[in-house]
């Protein structure tokens, strides 16, 4: 036996296998199944119904309304309606307008190292951050999954990235992760396991990490993980979790990569991806200049309560610049309360910003705040293909909480780090 | 005999169903689907052509309309260079068969074409392309039509 990567390992476990093999086809045990609103009870429940089957385990199931919170319109009412109607019904656990879901799930003890998850929406493998072997399926293989409690798994290869050193002032996970997409490509993850490594990643908040795992679906891997590690567990504690330490959860030294990648963290600047998709990285010193009409923290990559204090970091004292609106939708109403009692929520409405509900939003294109045409856009999200916030003529450009936000001041796109050395490099 | 529909690389999920015809249901996300690229894609596909594409066919959201679409236009499979891995196992389960192709040099949009997916070639014109087969549990689920039916016949079994 020549060792395993992590992700292996917890694939060859679920499947109650030894080991496993790459490129093998698997049938996997499911530890927990996620789902929400939008992809979840209206469209997994008339395959359930054509089935004839209930939940294999209603206990293991949880649904998070997140896209069509508030529900402010009709449609987005009656969706949210059927949704609380099927959670009642099929008694699963419910976490309604809390929050996105891939933020939710962790910050409620869900999630725990070595789990093997599957999630009804394409950035699941935010999971991955924990140790979780987390990844997204479609609406109709979730229904398979919720009925039958299994899920076929190619097993994957794991791609292993390094990032030695350490970040620079005014740098962010989002940095790494719009850097990786330009230098990979969005098939860089070609659906194989990403698994991140190196003193830059060790360094990073559980929520930092967590970004570096929900932008590994822009990877177009089918998981991300991050080996877990002491931060891993005080973290999911206070979550509420209850977690041992399991040293075996990590990729054998001897075990055979699919590739390793290194990246030397020290010389990475922040970035920005020009419309319409996220590999059209470069460094916002290179980037043409472009004037703004809508600056948007938001997403479960980027307003969990580390986005939110980044951005305050710049926003705090300063205000919009003209012409400039900014739109803040924290993700979830956890991270919300803890950013309002620090003063950090307060910074970001003092400087013109107004809030939005816990939710996906614009994000996903919903809402009375979708892109009209012809805005330009500078967003923390995590995808600028054309029309999804909004309409097909909008531009949207992905940049780091710090990056919107400084250029939210400057009212086009500038370089955080030259708002940054002003005051405290916090 | 079908007709090859060339596609280059990352077609995405956005254009396969486009995020403003969400609503209005399969019909509605079919008739729009690829019109960003290929404006007149889903008036002139018929029943039995087949998809030719590049590398990462299917990136982005894992919203299986984008699958489903094709599969509602009667497109008998995908070939690509590569697929993204949530629309490669979306097709999968919806019983659309997505096979990779090492070499799709040759092939000319509007070729005729077959598609054989137990032997993994591609016919075109007097020549035959190789394609990676199909693993065979997955190859089980194409054949009794995807997921839905594949479990139905499954559950049945138990029932019995
Ligand atoms: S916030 Fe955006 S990326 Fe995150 S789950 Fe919602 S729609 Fe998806």
């Amino acid at each position: 036996m020549s060792g395993a990567t992590l992700a292996q390992k917890i694939i060859a476990r679920a499947a109650g296998r030894e080991a496993v093999a790459p490129g093998e086809v698997v049938i996997a045990g499911v530890d927990m199944a996620m789902i929400h609103d939008s992809g979840g009870p209206r469209r997994v429940e008339p395959v359930l119904r054509e089935l004839g089957v209930g939940l294999w385990d209603p206990s293991k199931v949880v649904l998070i309304s997140d896209h069509f919170v508030p529900g402010d319109t009709e449609e987005g009412a009656r969706i949210l309606q059927l949704t609380r109607d099927w959670s009642a019904e099929r008694g699963v656990m419910f976490h309604d307008g809390e929050g996105i879901c891939h933020v939710v799930l962790p910050e409620r003890g869900h999630l725990k190292p070595g789990m093997l998850v599957v999630g009804g929406d394409s950035h699941s493998p935010t999971g991955g951050a924990f140790g979780a072997y987390m990844f997204g399926v479609g609406a109709t293989e979730m229904a398979g999954v919720l009925a039958t409690g299994e899920i076929w798994i190619k097993v994957p290869e794991t791609i292993m990235i390094e990032w030695r050193g350490r970040l620079g002032a005014g740098v962010l996970a989002k940095d790494m992760m719009l850097a990786l997409c330009g230098r990979l490509g969005m098939d860089g993850g070609a659906y194989q396991a990403v698994e991140y490594s190196g003193q830059a990643v060790v360094a990073l908040s559980m929520q930092e990490r967590m970004t570096l795992s929900n932008m590994a679906a822009e990877l177009g891997a089918q998981a991300a993980l991050i080996a877990p590690d002491a931060k891993t567990y005080a973290f999911l504690r206070t979550c509420g979790a209850q977690v041992t330490e399991d040293s075996s959860l990590r990729t054998d030294p001897e075990a055979s990569l699919g590739a390793h990648h290194v990246f030397d963290a020290a010389v990475l600047a922040p970035q920005v991806a020009a419309p319409h998709s996220p590999a059209n990285a470069m460094a916002v010193c290179e980037a043409p200049r472009t004037p703004l009409d809508l600056a948007y923290i938001g997403a479960c990559t980027g307003a969990k309560y580390d986005d939110l204090r980044n951005a305050a970091r710049i926003l705090k004292g300063r205000s919009l610049a003209p012409g400039v609106t900014l739109l803040v939708a924290p993700a979830s109403r956890r991270d919300q309360a803890r950013a309002a009692q620090e003063g950090i929520l307060g910074a970001l409405e003092n400087a013109g910003g107004r809030v939005l509900p816990n939710a996906c939003g614009i994000c996903a294109g919903y809402g009375a705040d979708r892109l009209a045409a012809g805005t330009r856009c500078i967003s923390s999200t995590a995808r600028n293909f054309r029309g999804r916030m909004g309409d097909p003529s909008a531009e949207v450009w992905l940049a780091s909480p710090l990056t919107v936000a400084a250029s939210a001041v400057a009212g086009e796109i500038v370089d955080p780090r030259d708002y940054l050395t002003e005051r405290e490099v916090a | 005999m079908g007709r090859v529909f060339m596609f280059g690389d990352n077609v995405d999920t956005d254009q396969l169903a486009p995020g403003q015809y969400m609503r209005g249901g399969i019909e509605a996300i079919a008739a729009h689907c690829l019109e960003m690229v290929r404006p007149d894609f889903a008036k002139v596909v018929r029943p039995g052509d087949v998809i030719v594409a590049g590398r990462n066919f299917g990136a982005g959201s894992s919203r299986e309309q984008a699958a489903e679409a094709l599969k509602h236009l009667g497109i008998a499979g995908v070939v690509a260079r590569s697929f993204a891995g949530i629309f490669y196992r979306n097709a999968i389960n919806l019983g659309l068969p997505a096979l990779v192709a090492p070499e799709i040099g040759g092939i000319a949009d509007g070729d005729a074409c077959a598609l054989d997916v137990e032997a993994a070639g591609l016919k075109v014109g007097n020549g035959e392309i190789a394609l990676e087969p199909v693993p065979d549990n997955l190859r089980r689920l194409l054949e009794d039509g995807g997921l839905v039916p594949h479990l139905k016949k499954r559950f049945a079994e138990v029932r019995r």
